[in-house]
């Protein structure tokens, strides 16, 4: 067992306990879009989930405002992964990540002004989603830095595809529109419960039965198969 | 054996070694060193296009409560007086302020300010546009809203409930299933009685709170 | 209503900070499946969000009026100490609560409702006096709607549900009827 002295890196590839088991970058990037998904199946940042998925727009700046702040976090806490020293780890992720949050909110308020007032408080709270600490704790601090921005960035596809697609049921449903435009017509009535909290919890409960359910079907064919 | 708390570490990793406290604090002290640095620089850069943005807003709405003024003076409230000179601080977005109007000839067109409370969900921001020596209402503009939405957002969207405000007296009363009668009656939007009752109570006391301060400043004459 | 009794049942009722605000979710999904545990760590977390309020408060006026781009990292550096307190505080004086909270005490610094707090808190500019009814309002309505769900999902663990519905589907449409019901505060309280 190699001890993880403070230090210069050591060249060797040493064993670090608790590191993830090695795998291709592809399937780094995979994992967090599907097996590992952070919002159908992992149920981590449930916050963001719901209180931004009301139109499509904003749900997808959530996305892409925390895909950005968990590969710029994942890359910095597995640069410096050698030098943060266990008892402050967790002090050290937090600082890197709210320094990124603090920089994606500042760059959203000057580019796309009407989505940050959209997104509000929410943007900051990026902060507190467990998704981001996870990762960095998890796998960012025991892999290389091609390996942590791999996962970062699967993580927060992952993260950025299930937050569109309950956003755009919500807007659609809730709106007759998406994306501000309106596509169903004058004459649809808008289901005004799907973009209130309620719907949102409903979106995301019907969104995981119904993923269940394909799960359960394939558990029962491949049973009738052996 | 270490005091903190283990987020999901494995059991099989206690340190070797422990870390002396300067080495812990150096590592916090460059972390924040770094970090303090990055949002900085970044702060510098996005500075310009956030307060054009800020201000842009805030131009678009007086130009739209105040009937379109030719140009309009900026006051301050400091302390409990209004005052020309802008105080000297590094933001002033959070200072009230209230923006006098005037057209082509230099008549007073009336006073513009904004005002934020809460309405059915989280607060209200409205611009509002009155004349002080009477209290009349010129119009009002939402520039922040939660309310539902297809129901409590319809104050921003129904033309015809915002258009009733032009020439009502303040303190002004809702009323609901017909027209407001003049001089201080506004009819409520159906569906959004809370959201259309909160606007009214935003401008009367918005118009309770300036009268007084803006009667002052036209005594005590331009400062 | 008084300008602190509506903020305060604003934010336990008509506001809920889970129900409505959808702050505090992990804990809401996460630790509900007995009661005792969902109760206590409301209460914890009510000891936590007072000590924000005052932090946050503090921050606010003295030190983020000239660096507010600093807010998120100052706000996030207070809870993480203010955590820290709340779990030596803890672990001093109620020994056996420590043991049952687990490790569910630490990760209160990354409940969006703390930071949720603070940031609200900021928004709305509000004085020590408000911000403490906020605080009060918001951790009690946390616990009451941590305590319904831990309830409601005691009932269910012993009911015969479907197996698409296990787990965290029922949960989340449960959610959404307590979160339809307390739609029904909407509007109280507020002026005429």
């Amino acid at each position: 067992m190699t001890a993880v002295a403070s230090g210069p890196p050591v060249t060797a590839p040493e064993f670090v306990p608790g590191a993830p088991p090695p795998a291709s970058l592809a399937a780094d990037v995979w994992r967090g879009i599907s097996r590992e998904n952070p919002v159908l199946v992992q149920f981590l940042g449930m916050c963001p989930t719901m209180a931004v998925t009301n139109t499509l727009a904003n749900g997808f700046a959530m996305g892409i405002a925390t895909l950005f702040v968990l590969v710029c976090s994942g890359l910095l806490v597995s640069l410096f992964r050698k030098y943060i020293a266990h008892e402050v780890r967790i002090t050290a992720f937090i600082l890197i990540i709210a320094t990124f949050v603090t920089l994606a909110d500042m760059i959203l308020a000057a580019t796309f002004p009407t989505i940050s007032k959209a997104l509000g408080p929410f943007m900051p709270l990026i902060v507190a989603n467990c998704l981001l600490l996870g990762r960095a704790e998890a796998f960012a601090a025991k892999v290389g830095p091609v390996r942590a921005v791999a996962d970062g960035f699967g993580m927060g596809m992952g993260f950025t595809l299930s937050l569109s697609l309950l956003s755009a049921i919500r807007e659609l449903l809730g709106r007759g529109s998406l994306l501000n435009h309106d596509l169903l017509g004058p004459r649809f009535e808008p289901w005004v419960f799907m973009v209130m909290p309620p719907g949102g919890f409903l979106t995301l409960g019907i969104a995981l039965l119904g993923l269940a359910f394909i799960i359960e079907i394939r558990r029962r064919r491949a049973r009738r198969a052996a | 054996m270490t005091a903190t708390h283990h987020h999901g570490a494995p059991a099989a990793m206690p340190p070797s070694q422990s870390t002396p406290a300067w080495k812990l604090l150096l590592t916090l002290a460059l972390a924040g060193a770094l970090s303090g640095w990055l949002v900085v620089s970044v702060y510098k850069v996005t500075l310009p296009a956030v307060q054009k943005y800020a201000a842009e807003q805030v131009n678009a709405a007086v130009h739209e409560v105040l009937k379109a003024p030719a140009r309009w003076d900026t006051l301050y409230l400091v302390g409990n007086t209004l005052t020309r000179t802008a105080p000297a601080k590094p933001d002033l977005a959070d200072i009230p302020k209230a923006f006098v109007g005037f057209d082509a000839s230099g008549r007073r067109l009336g006073v513009a300010v904004t005002a934020a409370e809460p309405g059915f969900q989280e607060l209200l921001t409205l611009m509002i546009g009155f004349e002080p020596p009477t209290g009349t209402v010129i119009g009002f503009k939402v520039l922040d809203q939660k309310e539902t939405p297809g129901l409590g957002d319809k104050i921003e969207r129904d033309t015809a409930f915002g258009g009733q405000f032009a020439g009502r007296m303040a303190p002004l009363t809702g009323v609901k299933g017909r027209a407001g009668k003049p001089p201080s009656e506004v009819q409520t939007i159906t569906g959004a009685t809370i959201s259309s009752r909160a606007v009214i109570r935003i401008i009367n006391n918005a118009i309770a709170k300036w009268r007084p301060l803006l009667e002052a400043w036209d005594r005590e004459g331009a400062r | 209503m008084s300008n602190l009794a509506w903020i305060f049942v604003s934010t336990l009722l008509v506001n809920n900070f889970t129900l409505v605000m959808f702050l505090g979710l992990c804990s809401f999904f996460g630790v509900t499946a007995k009661i005792e545990t969902a109760w206590r760590l409301g209460l914890a977390n009510t000891f936590v969000l007072l000590l924000t309020a005052v932090g946050a408060w503090v921050l606010n006026t003295y030190i983020l009026a000239q660096t507010p781009f600093l807010r998120t990292i100052a706000f996030i550096v207070v809870i993480g100490s203010g955590v820290q307190i709340t779990e030596m505080a803890v672990k001093k004086y109620f020994p056996v609560l420590f043991r049952q909270l687990g490790i569910y005490l630490p990760l209160i610094t990354t409940n969006c409702a703390i930071l949720g707090l603070a940031l609200f808190q900021t928004s709305r500019h509000y004085n020590l006096a408000e911000a403490l009814a906020f605080a009060i309002g918001a951790g009690l309505g946390l616990t009451l709607a941590l305590s319904l769900m831990a309830s409601i999902r005691e009932r269910i663990e012993v009911a015969d549900v479907p197996v698409i519905a296990r787990r965290m589907g029922l949960v989340l449409v449960i959610a959404s009827c307590l979160s339809m019901a307390f739609m029904g505060f909407a509007g109280m309280g507020s002026a005429p």
